[in-house]
Formats: structure tokens, sequence, C-alpha cells
């Protein structure tokens, strides 16, 4: 073993962990404002990758239609919501974000699969897509429950994931696809050769972290958010609807889900199935960072990658093994470094 | 007027009498439709539509039912197929784990199986249980020799293996292992990933090092394009081999130009539109295909689900026998299916030539393969 590999293997577990990262960032913010254990995250990977490649194969993906589906029973089910409380004066805003917005984003797809559009619309498309599915899916599968132990969400979360994978099969078939790359060519870095590919999806992790932490530290939405992990109660009382919270946060989950899915389309073959093992990954580091901690999450995910990239040269059978048998110290660290907290709201 | 109806209906209700609710000759299917095996459940579930509805004068019922690629499911399905609706014959499982599981329930209920997965552990050795069982694809074995023979007769002296980390893989560094060895092919390397994996940068530098002369990828399906695709971008710049299990079309639109002259071993039905018009298994490779394409589009059909409608054709070489000694829906029938079954003599399938015996239950010989290579993204015979 020289250093090129050395050099190589970094390179791989890099980019693998900025991937890897985005997700642990995305379940420590959906478990933090909404206790969900957010199983169904790399479902979002999945739907993102390969409605691009459908409309890149002049095909409407079959995720456009599930989108409807979705907003039909969100509607549903805001109707007798609204009927319950007598609040009529709510009923355009269900019926713009449940019909009107998805309707639209089906037309839009129905377009874009036979436009020969460049990649870069087309992947704004599958976003205009994915991330509605996002706060319609809080909607309908969380939103009815949202005041239950995080026990009954998660078992909600597996049910979610089992449907999401299911789906996933039947729009996409059991073959993989790939995406052409966002840039191609070939670069140098410290003496190595690194594809342009690789060094976009970090440099765009990168900006998308960024952008996450303004989201939260500068804007009036983010700073409810944050309000809502810390105290779900006293967010109440200041007038911040946790419903909305619930929303916002799946939005952000199905976006940044979409937009990783998109990302590594490029460099690996994405499968109906691969954004679970992809998700548990992240979900890996997101335990490391204990489900609070963005940052360590972040430190969390590149250490899962590149552990992934060492051992996959030096143990390749058992490399999941090694990934995963990474929890169990991790958590007895924690148990013994944390003091215990009685959670009961 | 009143009359010619009545007449009418009685004939109606008669036609579907006759059709539908008692077939005479009930076959059961359990296919891997979902879950990590549906590329290859899927194709043969589409194959089953076109199998005939009558055989020896008989009308046949087809009953299929769907396993998830679970060995569990696959076992409460044949169950369910043998006791609930009383099956003559059980066609399945796509894939070797759930096979096997199968084999006892095949023993123990006396009804023949006809398994469309590769193991030779599935009907090898034929004992007791494994008299019931019976199966189309190619041993492992007879691919593994036709790679090793090729690569020793293309000058290559040390292979590396890239495998998936499954029964596949490992099905497949044990027989390539013992071809290799027998023709004198050192391994140098033998790496493992998952079909999930979304990089094998390691396991490919490793390769690499060991500077191996040719690499075998023993992967199924589109998951087999990674470690290709992984070699040609680090510059490999030996022979690639993969293995019969990526012979579809998604593996070409998955791996494009970075497949090209890859070398495989595959049935003939991959290429039958190229073998010469002498090969015995060329008409029902393209009756096939025909068949295939004309109900579900050009350029759909895939080698997979060919074992299917192979595993129809020697029921419709056997069944006229069996009907000579016994009735369906009899254990006599079953019995004498089995015996018809063993029996088959020449007969051939899109996958080869079948000669069953007593000894063995797969039948397939050299005529079961051909080495295929990947030509401007489509598959092209191989003249040895």
């Amino acid at each position: 073993m020289d250093l090129s590999i050395v050099l190589i293997l970094l390179q791989d577990g890099i980019v693998n962990g900025a991937i890897y990262a985005l997700l642990a960032l995305a379940l420590v913010l959906v478990f933090t404002v909404t206790r969900v254990i957010f199983i169904p995250q790399g479902e979002f990977v999945t739907y993102g990758a390969l409605s691009l490649a459908a409309l890149l194969a002049n095909k409407v993906p079959g995720t456009a239609w599930l989108l409807l589906g979705l907003g039909v029973v969100a509607f549903l089910m805001d109707l007798t919501a609204v009927f319950a409380s007598r609040r009529f004066d709510r009923l355009w805003l269900s019926a713009v974000s449940d019909l009107v917005l998805p309707v639209l984003a089906v037309i839009i797809a129905r377009w874009a699969a036979h436009a020969g559009l460049p990649l870069l619309v087309n992947v704004l498309v599958v976003l205009a897509i994915v991330v509605q599915m996002g706060p319609l899916l809080y909607r309908v599968a969380y939103q009815p429950l949202a005041e239950a132990s995080p026990l009954v969400l998660l078992i909600v979360s597996v049910g979610v994931h089992f449907a999401m994978t299911g789906l996933g099969l039947l729009f996409f078939g059991a073959e993989g696809s790939r995406t052409p790359a966002f840039i191609d060519g070939r670069s140098k870095l410290f003496g190595i050769d690194v594809s342009s590919q690789s060094l976009f999806v970090v440099v765009a992790s990168a900006l998308l972290i960024g952008l996450l932490y303004v989201l939260f530290e500068r804007t009036l939405y983010g700073k409810a958010l944050r309000a809502t992990a810390v105290n779900r109660r006293g967010a109440r009382l200041v007038a911040i609807s946790t419903n909305f919270s619930g929303r916002l946060t799946f939005a952000l989950a199905a976006l940044i889900g979409a937009f990783s899915g998109m990302l590594i389309a490029p460099v690996t073959t994405v499968y109906y199935d691969s954004g679970f093992l992809v998700g548990l990954k992240g979900f890996v580091a997101a335990i490391i960072g204990g489900l609070i901690s963005y940052p360590l999450a972040a430190g969390g995910a590149l250490l899962v990658g590149l552990l992934e990239s060492f051992s996959s040269f030096w143990a390749s059978a058992f490399k999941e093994v090694i990934v995963f048998t990474l929890i169990i110290p991790v958590l007895l660290w924690r148990s013994f470094a944390t003091p215990v907290l009685e959670e009961d709201e | 007027m009143s009359l010619t109806r009545l007449l009418f209906v009685l004939a109606a209700a008669t036609a579907l009498y006759a059709s539908g609710a008692t077939a005479q000759i009930k076959v059961g299917v359990d296919l891997s439709a979902t879950g990590p095996a549906a590329s290859l459940g899927i194709p043969q579930k589409n194959t089953v539509a076109l199998l005939p509805k009558e055989i020896g004068g008989k009308s046949v019922e087809y009953i299929v039912l769907d396993d998830a690629s679970d060995s569990t499911a696959a076992v409460k399905n044949m169950r369910k197929l043998i006791t609930e609706d009383k099956v003559d014959v059980i066609l399945g499982s796509s894939i070797t784990p759930n096979s096997l599981a199968m084999v006892d329930v095949a023993a123990e209920t006396e009804t023949p199986m006809i398994s469309m997965a590769a193991s030779a552990k599935i009907v090898e050795p034929v004992d007791a249980k494994r008299m019931w069982v019976f199966k189309t694809p190619q041993n492992d074995s007879l691919m593994a020799s036709a790679i090793a023979n090729y690569m020793a007769g293309h000058g290559v002296k040390s292979v590396a293996i890239i495998g998936f980390s499954d029964a596949y893989g490992q099905g497949w560094r044990d027989e390539f292992g013992r071809a290799a060895q027998a023709k004198g092919l050192k391994i140098v390397a033998s790496e493992e990933y998952s079909r999930s994996d979304t990089s094998v940068t390691g396991q490919v530098l490793k390769v690499m090092a060991a500077s191996p002369d040719a690499v075998l990828v023993a992967g199924s399906g589109t998951p087999a394009a990674l470690p290709e695709k992984e070699l040609k971008e680090r510059g490999y710049t030996g022979k690639i081999y993969q293995t019969h299990g990526v012979a579809n079309n998604d593996f070409l639109r998955v791996c494009g130009k970075d497949c090209e002259g890859t070398l495989l071993p595959s049935g003939p039905l991959l290429v039958a539109a190229q073998l010469p018009d002498s090969n015995p298994t060329k008409g029902q490779g393209l009756a096939y295909t025909r068949a295939y394409e004309g109900a579900y589009g050009a350029g759909t059909v895939a080698t997979f689900g060919g074992h299917l409608w192979d595993a129809g054709l020697l029921l419709q070489a056997a069944i006229p026998e069996a009907l000579k000694t016994a009735q369906p829906g009899t254990p006599a029938f079953r019995r004498a299916l089995r015996d018809a079954i063993e029996n088959l003599h020449e007969v051939p399938i899109s996958h080869g030539v079948v000669n069953m015996s007593k000894t063995d239950h797969s039948g397939l010989d050299s005529r079961a393969r051909v080495m295929v290579t990947i030509h401007d993204g489509k598959w092209e015979l191989v003249n040895n």
C-alpha cells in the first residue's frame, strides 16, 4: 500500500462521506423537530436519482403520480379537519398545497419528459416533484400521530419505508440506472487523478450544508424550527405551529435526499432499494452525533465514509460488518459520557 | 329467440366451465418477482403468460405466487399451491436459497418441481429427496469451465475475482477456483462487494495492485457494472470477464461504452439470431424471443425468462407421456410426470439440449453455453 493508494482511498471516502453527511444532517433535523426517526430518508435519495434517470430516458417518472395520489389523500384529510373545526378560511391554503402544486408538478414533468431539456433543468423538475412529497408525506403519515411516542413514530417510519421501497420497484423496475455526469473530465489534485464529478459532489454538499447553516442562523423560519426542536411546548406558546414546522422539516429532508440522490447517480448505479443502505450509513453518522449535534454528525459521516473505503481495501468481505459495528463503541461511549435524561413530554 | 339465447348462455357456461375453474392440469409457479431477485423473477413472471394453455389435449392452468426473494415465503407458497390448489407440478423458484428450501417439500408431498435457479446443489446428488427436483438453468460449473477454457486458450495466466458477497459470488469463487486450477490459471486476488454498494474503489485498487492478466466480475444484473466501470476509470487495460448473470439489456444500458469488449459465457438464447441454423437450440431461442418481444416490446427479452420457458418445454415434452399412465390430480400422475421428465432425451430448449437421467436432473451439456462479447453496445457471439 503506497501513498497514491492512500490518497485515492481518502478521496473515495470523502466523496461518500459527503453524501452520508447530508443524509445525517437531514436525519438529525427531522428527529430534533418532529421526534421521528426517519428511516425513509434513503428513499428520497432513490426517488431523486431514478426520477432524474426516467426523465432523461424521456419517461414521466412514476413519482409524479405518487405525488398526485399523496396530494389527494392529504386534501381529503385536510377537508375533514376543516369541517371538524369549522375554519373554512384555511381551505384554499390546503387546496393550493395539496392539489394545485402537485398537479402543476405533474404537468411540468409530462412536458419535460419530451422536451429534451438540459440536465440542470431536469434536476429542477425532479426537485419540484420530490420536495413536495416531503410535506405531503408528513401530512398523511405523521401529522395525525404527531403527539405519539417516538416508538410509535419509528414504527410508522418502518411502514412508510416499506411502502416507498415497494412503490419504487413498481415505478422504476428492478434494475438500476445511472445519469450523465454534471461535469465531465478529470483534474489533478495533490498528485492524484480525481474525476471532476467527485469534486462537484464534495463542493455541492459543502454548499448545501452552508446554506442550511444560514437558514437556521439567519432566517425566521429556521429559527422557528430550532425553537420547535429545543422545546415543542414553548414553541407553541409563542405561536409556532408544530404542524407547520413538521411540514417544513420534511420538505427540507426531501430536498436534501433528492439532491444527494442526483449527486451520486453519475458516480454509482442507483437501484430502487439502494436508498435504504445509504440512509442507514447516514443514520450511523447521525447516531455518532447523538441525533442532536450537527457538527458531530457531519464528522461521523466522514468517519463512516473513510472507514468504508479503507475497509473495502483491506477486508472487503467484512466491510459492512466493520462499518455497522462502529455503532457499538459509539453507543457505549455516548451512554457513559452523557447523563441520562428521562424523556417524557 | 328465447331458446337460442338459452342455448347461447349454456354454451358460454360450458366453455367457461371447461377453461377456467376446472383446468385439467394445474401448474403451480413460485417466483421471486419482488425483492433483491426481482430482475430474475419479473421476466419469468411475464413468461408464464406465454406458456401453452393446452398440453396433450388437456387444458392447463398456471397459478403464480410471489415469494419476494424470501425462502420462508417460498416454502409457504409451495405448501399452499400443493394443499389448497392441488397442483400437479411446481415451477420455481427463481433463486438458489429458495429452491433449496423447497426441495424438502417436493419430496415430502411427492410433487415434481422444476427450479429456475442456477446452483448445482439443487439437483446434485440425485438422492431420495432430490429425485423429485429438476432444473433448467446451466450449472455454474458448466459456465465457469467455459470461462476458464477460454482464458487458457487466449494466453491468460493470472486472474483476479471481484464478486458479490452472497451465495452467487461464493458459488462462483468455488466453481471458478476449481475450473481455473484444472486449467493452470493462477488466482491472484479475490475481493468481495455487495450489490447495494455505491463504491468499489478499495477492491479495485487491491485487484490492480496484483496486476492480473484478466479480471472476472462475479455479479448479476446491473450491479455487476460497478466494478467494471471502476476498473476502466482506474486505467485497467486487461480483459474483463463477466458471468451469465449479466445477460440482460439493462446491463448494456447501465455499463455503456465502458463494457465494450467484455467477455462472458451465456446460454445460446442471448444470441439466438446469430447462431448457425444447424444449432438445435436456435429454433426455441427464436421462438421464445418472438413470443416475448411480441407481448412486451422489442429488446425486452432476457435470458432469465428463458429458463421458465424451458421449464414449460420440459412439461410439454413430459406431460403427454405421463398422461398415458395416469390422470392429472392424482399422486400416480405426479409420479408418472416425474418419471417422464427423468426420461427426457434430446429435448431442445432455448438454453441448450436436455438429456435427463437417473443421475443428472439438469441434463445440459456444452451445447448449453456460448462465449459472448459486447460489441458496439450489443451482444455478439464469439466463434472459438
